[in-house]
C-alpha cells in the first residue's frame, strides 16, 4: 500500500489535530507536511487536515495526563524546530506515549526518543542564545527595537523572559526570517505582522538621539574588556558563532 | 561630553578586566510592580576575543588610588592618566546597557582614595540609588573595600547580590612582598562580617518571609595565580579555607597577567600560565562538586598538579589499588573518582543501571570518555582491560590517544631519548 501524505497548516493546534485523526482513521503508513513545505508528487492518497481546537485540545490535556511538565513542553520546543520530518517524529513519540504503561521520555536506547531530546536541546540552546544575543536599539517614538534571525522558531520560548525583565519599556522584537514578532505596550505582549520588514540602520532618523552615543559606548566596553595576551580565537567563535554577528552591535 | 565618557570607560573598563568573576547567577531577584530588571540564572550576553564571557558591565568607579600593590595597573606608582566616574555617570549607563539587553547587571569596583570608607561609601550609593530610585532589579556586584566599616558593609549587603573581596596573594608572605601597605585581616574582617550577617539574614528568612534580601548571591575572592612562587598546595589550601570557613560562593583564580619590569614579578613579555589556571579550576571542581579532600590531590609529596594530565587522572594514577571500578555495582561517590566520567555521566549510570547492566555500548552513549575510563572499570562485558599497566604506561596511552589542546609539549615523548 502507498503512503498517505498528510498535509497541514503548519501550526500546533493543527499538528495536534492530525494525531486525533490518526487514530480516528487508524492510519498506519503516512506522512506529514506543512502546506508551505513542498511535497512529493506520490501515488498515494493525499489528506489535508485542518485545525480542529477541540480535537487537539483531547489530544493534548491526555498528553499531560501522561507526560511530565519539562517532557510536554520538550514536544512543543521540537515542534519549533521546524525541521524537516520533525511532525513524523513527534507523532510516533506521542503514539509511544500513548501505548506506554510507564513512562518513555528517558528510554533513550528508542531512536526516537533519543533524538526528539536531541532536538529538544538545539532548541533549547537558541532560545538562550536569543535572550543573550537580542540588542535593541531605541527608536524616536519610545519603543527598544530588535531585529533576530533565529535558527529556530524561538519566539514563544522568549516571550516570558523578555516580558519579566522589560516590564518598564515598550519594546518589539521582530523575527525576520518568518515575518512576525512581539511587541510589549507596557500593558500585554502582542503577535505582530509587519507589512514592510523594518529596517532600521544606524544612519536612519528614526533612532533616538543618545542611541549611537550608547552603541559605541558598548563598542568601547567590549573593545577594552578584552585582554589581549589571552586571545583565544577558536573560543570565542564557539561561544559567538558568526552567523549571528549581524545583529550584535559589538561585532559590527 | 560625549567623548568624555567614552574616554572614561575605556580607561576604566581596561582597570577592571583583570578581575575575572563575571557571574551574574545565584540571585532570585524578581521584578516587581512593572519595574526594570530581573535576575536568575544569569545570561553571558557576549564574549570577548579572550573566549571570556561578558554578562556584567565591569567598571571601576575610579582608578585613583592609594596603595602601590606591584601587580595592579592602579597602582600609585604607575604613570597612567587618572579619571573617576561620578554616580550618576555609572549609574546612566548601567541602566541604558541593560534596556539595550546588553547586560545583566552591575559589578563595580574602586581604586581606594582617600580611605576605605570613603571609597565603600560611594560604591555603596550606586547600588543605593540603582535600587530605590531607579527600581532596578538586574544583578549588582559590588567589590568590598578592605577595611570598610561594618555599617557600610551592611547597607552593601542591602543592595547588592554579590559581594567580593580580593585576597589577590595565595599566601601572606606574597602579600607583604608584592602589597605591603595591605594586610590579610583589613580584608578577612568584612569577609567575615557578612558571612555572620548572611547566616543571620537566612536565621531570620526562616521565621519572617517578608525579610529583605541580604547579598543573596553570597560572596567570592579571588586569587592571582604565579606572580610569586607559591605551591599549587599553598593555592588550594587557602582556597579550601575560603570555601569552608567563610561559606564562599566561589573562588577564582587569575593567570598574573605580566603588566610591568618589577624585579619582583614575571617580566613583561613573560607568557599567562593559562593551563596552570584550567588546573587549578579543575581541582576545585573536584572539591566542591566531586567529594574529594583537597589533601587528596595535593600535598606534601605532590605539592604542585600535573600540567599535562588533569587532577582527577593524576590522583587516579596515584592510587591505582583502587581500581578497576565495576560500574554497575559502585555507589556513586566512587564512580565520581573514575577519569572520564563527569558528573552528569555518573548520575546518567545510577540512573540507567536500575533497568539493565551497562556494557561498554550504554556507556559510549550516556556519553563517557571511554578511552580514559576504560584503564579503570569494568562492566557488563568480557572486554576490559586485563593488563597489568603501570601509572606510567596508562598515561602514556591515554596522552598518545588523545588531542587535546593542553599536550603539545607533551614532555613523554621525549623518553625515547
Amino acid at each position: 500500500m502507498a503512503i498517505t501524505t498528510i498535509i497541514y497548516d503548519g501550526s500546533w493546534e493543527g499538528l495536534l489535530t492530525i494525531v486525533f485523526e490518526v487514530y480516528d482513521r487508524k492510519l498506519s503508513d503516512f506522512r506529514v507536511y506543512r502546506i508551505s513545505e513542498s511535497q512529493p508528487a506520490l501515488f498515494g492518497e493525499t489528506l489535508l487536515i485542518n485545525i480542529d481546537q477541540s480535537k487537539a485540545l483531547r489530544v493534548w490535556d491526555g498528553l499531560k495526563k501522561k507526560l511530565n511538565g519539562p517532557a510536554c513542553r520538550n514536544l512543543f520546543s521540537c515542534y519549533l524546530s521546524e525541521l524537516k520530518g520533525v511532525e513524523d517524529l513527534l507523532i510516533e513519540f506521542i503514539q509511544l506515549v500513548f501505548s506506554s504503561v510507564g513512562s518513555v521520555e528517558k528510554s533513550f536506547t528508542n531512536p526516537c526518543v533519543l533524538r526528539l531530546s536531541q532536538i529538544g536541546k538545539m532548541v533549547h540552546r537558541e532560545k538562550h542564545r536569543m535572550e543573550a544575543f537580542v540588542r535593541f536599539k531605541l527608536t524616536k517614538d519610545e519603543i527598544y527595537y530588535a531585529a533576530i534571525e533565529p535558527d529556530y522558531n524561538v519566539i514563544p520560548l522568549i516571550l516570558n523572559h523578555f516580558k519579566n525583565r522589560y516590564a518598564d519599556q515598550k519594546w518589539l522584537i521582530y523575527d525576520l526570517k518568518r515575518g512576525y514578532g512581539i511587541y510589549y505596550d507596557l500593558n500585554f505582549v502582542e503577535e505582530i505582522t509587519l507589512d514592510k520588514k523594518p529596517h532600521i540602520n544606524p544612519e536612519s532618523n528614526l533612532l533616538e538621539d543618545s542611541e549611537i552615543l550608547y552603541q559605541n559606548l558598548w563598542k568601547d566596553y567590549f573593545e577594552n574588556a578584552n585582554i589581549k595576551s589571552r586571545k583565544n580565537t577558536s573560543l570565542h567563535l564557539k561561544h559567538v558563532p558568526v552567523r549571528y554577528w549581524k545583529y550584535l552591535i559589538e561585532k559590527n | 561630553m560625549s567623548e568624555r565618557i567614552r574616554e572614561k570607560l575605556s580607561i576604566l573598563a581596561d582597570a577592571a578586566k583583570y578581575d575575572v568573576s563575571c557571574s551574574s547567577s545565584g540571585s532570585n531577584r524578581k521584578n516587581h510592580n512593572k519595574s526594570l530588571g530581573d535576575a536568575g540564572n544569569g545570561i553571558c550576553h557576549t564574549y570577548t576575543e579572550d573566549g571570556r564571557c561578558v554578562s556584567l558591565l565591569k567598571i571601576l568607579l575610579t582608578n585613583f588610588c592609594i596603595y602601590d600593590c606591584a601587580y595592579c595597573v592602579t597602582r600609585k606608582s604607575n604613570d597612567i592618566r587618572r579619571v573617576a566616574f561620578t554616580v550618576q555617570e555609572v549609574i546612566d549607563l548601567t541602566i541604558n546597557f541593560y534596556r539595550r539587553n546588553y547586560i545583566e547587571g552591575l559589578f563595580l569596583s574602586s581604586g581606594i582614595f582617600k580611605n576605605a570608607d570613603y571609597t565603600m561609601e560611594r560604591l555603596v550609593q550606586v547600588a543605593k540609588k540603582l535600587r530605590l530610585e531607579h527600581k532596578f532589579n538586574g544583578y549588582i556586584h559590588l567589590k568590598s573595600i578592605p577595611g570598610a566599616s561594618n555599617e557600610l558593609m551592611h547597607e552593601a549587603g542591602l543592595y547588592a547580590d554579590r559581594l567580593s573581596i580580593n585576597i589577590e596573594m595565595p599566601t601572606e608572605s606574597g602579600l607583604k612582598l608584592l602589597a605591603p601597605d595591605k594586610n590579610r585581616n583589613d580584608m578577612i574582617q568584612p569577609i567575615n562580617y557578612l558571612k555572620n550577617e548572611i547566616i543571620l539574614h537566612n536565621d531570620q528568612k526562616k521565621l519572617i518571609k517578608k525579610t529583605p534580601m541580604f547579598a543573596p548571591a553570597g560572596q567570592s575572592t579571588q586569587m592571582i595565580i604565579g606572580a610569586t612562587a607559591e605551591s599549587d598546595k599553598d593555592i588550594m589550601l587557602t582556597a579550601d579555607k575560603f570555601y569552608k570557613d567563610f561559606n564562599l560562593k566561589r573562588v577564582y583564580y587569575s593567570g598574573f597577567v605580566p603588566i610591568s619590569n618589577d624585579k619582583r614579578l614575571p617580566g613583561l613579555g613573560s607568557s599567562v600560565p593559562m593551563i596552570r589556571e584550567n588546573r587549578l579550576y579543575q581541582t576545585d571542581w573536584l572539591m566542591r562538586f566531586y567529594g574529594f579532600n583537597v589533601k587528596e590531590l595535593l600535598n606534601d609529596s605532590n605539592p604542585h598538579l600535573d600540567l599535562d594530565i588533569d587532577p582527577k587522572l593524576s590522583w587516579a594514577l596515584r592510587n591505582l589499588s583502587q581500581f578497576p571500578v565495576d560500574i554497575n555495582k559502585a555507589d556513586l561517590q566512587i564512580l565520581l573518582r573514575i577519569p572520564g566520567i563527569g558528573l552528569q555521566s555518573a548520575y546518567k549510570i545510577v540512573q540507567g543501571r536500575k533497568f539493565q547492566k551497562l556494557n561498554w555500548e550504554h556507556l559510549k552513549k550516556i556519553g563517557i570518555a571511554v578511552n580514559r575510563a576504560k584503564y579503570f572499570i569494568t562492566c557488563n562485558s568480557h572486554a576490559y582491560e586485563r593488563r597489568d599497566l603501570t601509572a606510567m604506561n596508562i598515561k602514556q596511552y591515554i596522552l598518545s590517544g588523545s588531542s587535546g589542546k593542553n599536550i603539545k609539549n607533551n614532555p613523554y615523548q621525549l623518553n625515547l631519548f
